[in-house]
């Protein structure tokens, strides 16, 4: 390791394994390590069960009911990937989809006067959804027809809608909308936290919107994938393909310093030698004194043995409980998979409750959700600062990732990926950059 | 016929020899100066075995075994394994026994596990005794060779003995499978359970 390297990164989370991955393709000359013994960090599946209990300081082993510890894998930050989202794009620039499987969750709920209701966002189930009276599904079924026609360069479309001018809120009044589709439109289809989007221009709600069409219509049922073994499995994807491409990588490094001169990244310190590199990617954890809180997030994994109720015993979904519905500011979410997704032992379900914390008692704050899960077998709570970097970068060329948030998809996620590139190379990031730049299947018929 | 894809990983410390074997199986071909393993994502051939085509798709480490940060995705469904170590370098076949371990935490239950002792053109200079190695694979009941990648020795025979191993019906592919993520939009892609 006493070599010298264009960039070195430091934790295997996703954001870093991706930018590991682009780095190496483009070239540079990238040292990958991690403190941990496992690749993910932050976004890691935690295997096998025993693991998962000492990380939550529960006392004792599993028990014989939780099956073989092997047989789990589970999230510490529950997401989904959005079928016709970025992260999907980035899988597949890159081909690191042939290392995965995928399965399409089952089905997206939404929860209105303490029960749940699938979320209907095609015509065909707003018609035959209970969440609305006859008058209002006319009216929601125009909007929709609205949003799927919108083209925000064809004034024909847009019905005297200025896409940047119009605030969303007077979208839904110009067609009428009630309160609960408001709600449901900006939290289980647009995947707004907060109701602040109202007030601003309504452009990007329409592409929110546009993006969960086109991603339930690509395989129907929700418009979220998950892969097979968890959502671990992703960031070890993008660190195989930037070892391909010539990236070296060490586990279980202890980082002892992050080796500055005149206010410039130019090497790091582990267990007593120095590598060194003109840039660093790294996530807080490695950069304690460069990033500022900037919130918490409550994230409690529950195990049970049944399937949730009214989800039409579904294998996968995730439930939004929008901030309306119990006098919050921000969404509740609840993401859902099982051991049809190879991360639980047979017959198991991991139900996973985030939301952002908004006051003292974030457990208290998530009591909704838990009582749609009940009875929950095991429970495993954290609540987790997020951060953001207070040093972009500029001039020290350490780039620090931002905390995972409550999101339940990806696409905050590879903004990040985005900006950290933009910065990192003062050039736009481009998905044609994630293309692999050689032929590297090699044999009969490939 | 039948085809059945069979996921391959490989083993083995850093300079045995495993990617030589590869590209002697697959390509015919030999390479003294090959790289430290870099830039092969798979490689693919396809064997007839009795009534079944057998395609392998063979994971090399992409040199994350230099620092053993082999994920554990590299083993997850994988039919077999091959396990490599250098006859001419005992130490290569003292860590085998760490590999083998590896692969029971993290393989799939049923792998067939197949040891090849390589460089086996490099008699002279041996020193790990064939039966010492066939022994141990003895003992964990894997399949056994010498081989040799330079002068093509047991390299096709290694994966006949692998095909041989494998279990004859579909039994140990798994119920409800995922599937792969394509650029177009198409029914056909939608062949989730």
């Amino acid at each position: 390791m006493n070599e010298e390297y264009d960039v070195i990164v430091l934790g295997t989370g996703l954001t870093e394994c991706i930018l590991s991955g682009i780095m190496s393709v483009n070239g540079k000359k990238v040292l990958h390590m991690d403190r941990n013994c496992y690749y993910g960090g932050e976004s890691a599946s935690i295997t096998p069960m025993e693991d998962l209990y000492k990380r939550f300081n529960i006392p004792g082993s599993p028990p014989e009911s939780m099956g073989r510890g092997r047989d789990w894998n589970v999230d510490l930050v529950p997401k989904f990937l959005m079928a016709n989202g970025q992260l999907v794009k980035m899988l597949l620039y890159t081909e690191v989809t042939r290392y995965l499987d995928f399965k399409v969750v089952e089905g997206s709920f939404v929860y209105k006067g303490g029960k749940i209701y699938k979320v209907p966002s095609t015509e065909t189930e707003a018609l035959a959804s209970s969440l609305m009276g006859m008058f209002e599904k006319r009216r929601f079924k125009k909007f929709l027809n609205f949003v799927a026609n919108f083209n925000e360069n064809d004034p024909k479309t847009l019905e005297g809608v200025d896409p940047k001018k119009t605030t969303m809120l007077e979208v839904y009044k110009k067609f009428d909308l009630g309160q609960d589709v408001v709600d449901f439109t900006g939290h289980a289809l647009a995947l707004y936290r907060t109701d602040e989007y109202l007030q601003q221009p309504c452009l990007e709600t329409v592409n929110r919107i546009k993006l969960y069409s086109e991603s339930l219509a690509r395989y129907g049922k929700s418009p979220y994938l998950y892969p097979l073994y968890g959502l671990g499995e992703l960031p070890q994807g993008f660190a195989r393909l930037s070892a391909i491409y010539g990236g070296t990588y060490m586990l279980n490094k202890q980082i002892e310093e992050l080796v500055i001169e005149n206010g410039k990244i130019v090497g790091v310190k582990s267990e007593g030698e120095i590598a060194r590199c003109k840039q660093l990617i790294c996530d807080p954890s490695y950069a304690p004194d460069s990033v500022t809180k900037v919130g918490q997030v409550i994230r409690v994994i529950c195990i049970l043995s049944h399937p949730i109720k009214n989800t039409n015993d579904a294998n996968s979904c995730q439930i939004i409980i929008p901030q309306n519905q119990v006098n919050r500011k921000s969404d509740i979410y609840v993401c859902m998979i099982s051991s049809a997704h190879n991360v639980a032992a047979q017959g198991k379900y991991i139900a996973i409750v985030s939301t952002t914390v908004e006051t003292n008692d974030p457990e208290g704050e998530i009591r909704p959700a838990l009582d749609l899960l009940e009875p929950i077998e095991q429970k495993f709570v954290s609540v987790c600062d997020m951060y953001a970097p207070s040093d972009l970068g500029t001039d020290s060329q350490i780039f620090i990732s931002r905390t995972y948030d409550a999101t339940t998809h990806f696409e905050t996620t590879c903004n990040d990926i985005k900006d950290i590139y933009k910065r990192m190379t003062g050039s736009e990031f481009d998905f044609e950059e994630m293309k692999r730049k050689k032929e590297d299947i090699f044999g009969d018929n490939q | 016929m039948a085809l059945r894809e069979l996921k391959v990983c490989l083993l083995g410390d850093t300079g045995v020899g495993k990617s030589s074997i590869v590209w002697r199986f697959v390509e015919d071909s030999f390479d003294p100066n090959i790289n430290p393993t870099i830039g092969a994502s798979f490689m693919t051939k396809t064997v007839q075995y009795q009534n079944e085509l057998h395609k392998f798709l063979i994971w090399d480490t992409a040199g994350q075994e230099r620092f053993r940060a082999l994920a554990p995705m590299y083993y997850r469904g994988s039919a077999a394994a091959i396990i490599v170590y250098d006859i001419t370098k005992e130490e290569t076949f003292s860590t085998l026994k760490n590999w083998v371990k590896e692969l029971r935490q993290h393989g799939p239950p049923n792998i067939v596990v197949a040891i090849a002792g390589n460089k086996c053109d490099l008699n002279d200079v041996r020193e790990v005794l064939e039966k010492d190695a066939k022994d141990y694979a003895d003992s964990i009941n894997a399949v056994f060779v010498e081989t040799s990648a330079k002068n093509a020795i047991n390299i096709n025979e290694l994966f006949l003995e692998i095909s041989r191993r494998i279990p004859s019906s579909n039994a140990s592919a798994a119920t409800g499978k995922g599937f792969k993520l394509r650029r177009q939009s198409s029914e056909a892609d939608h062949r989730c359970c």
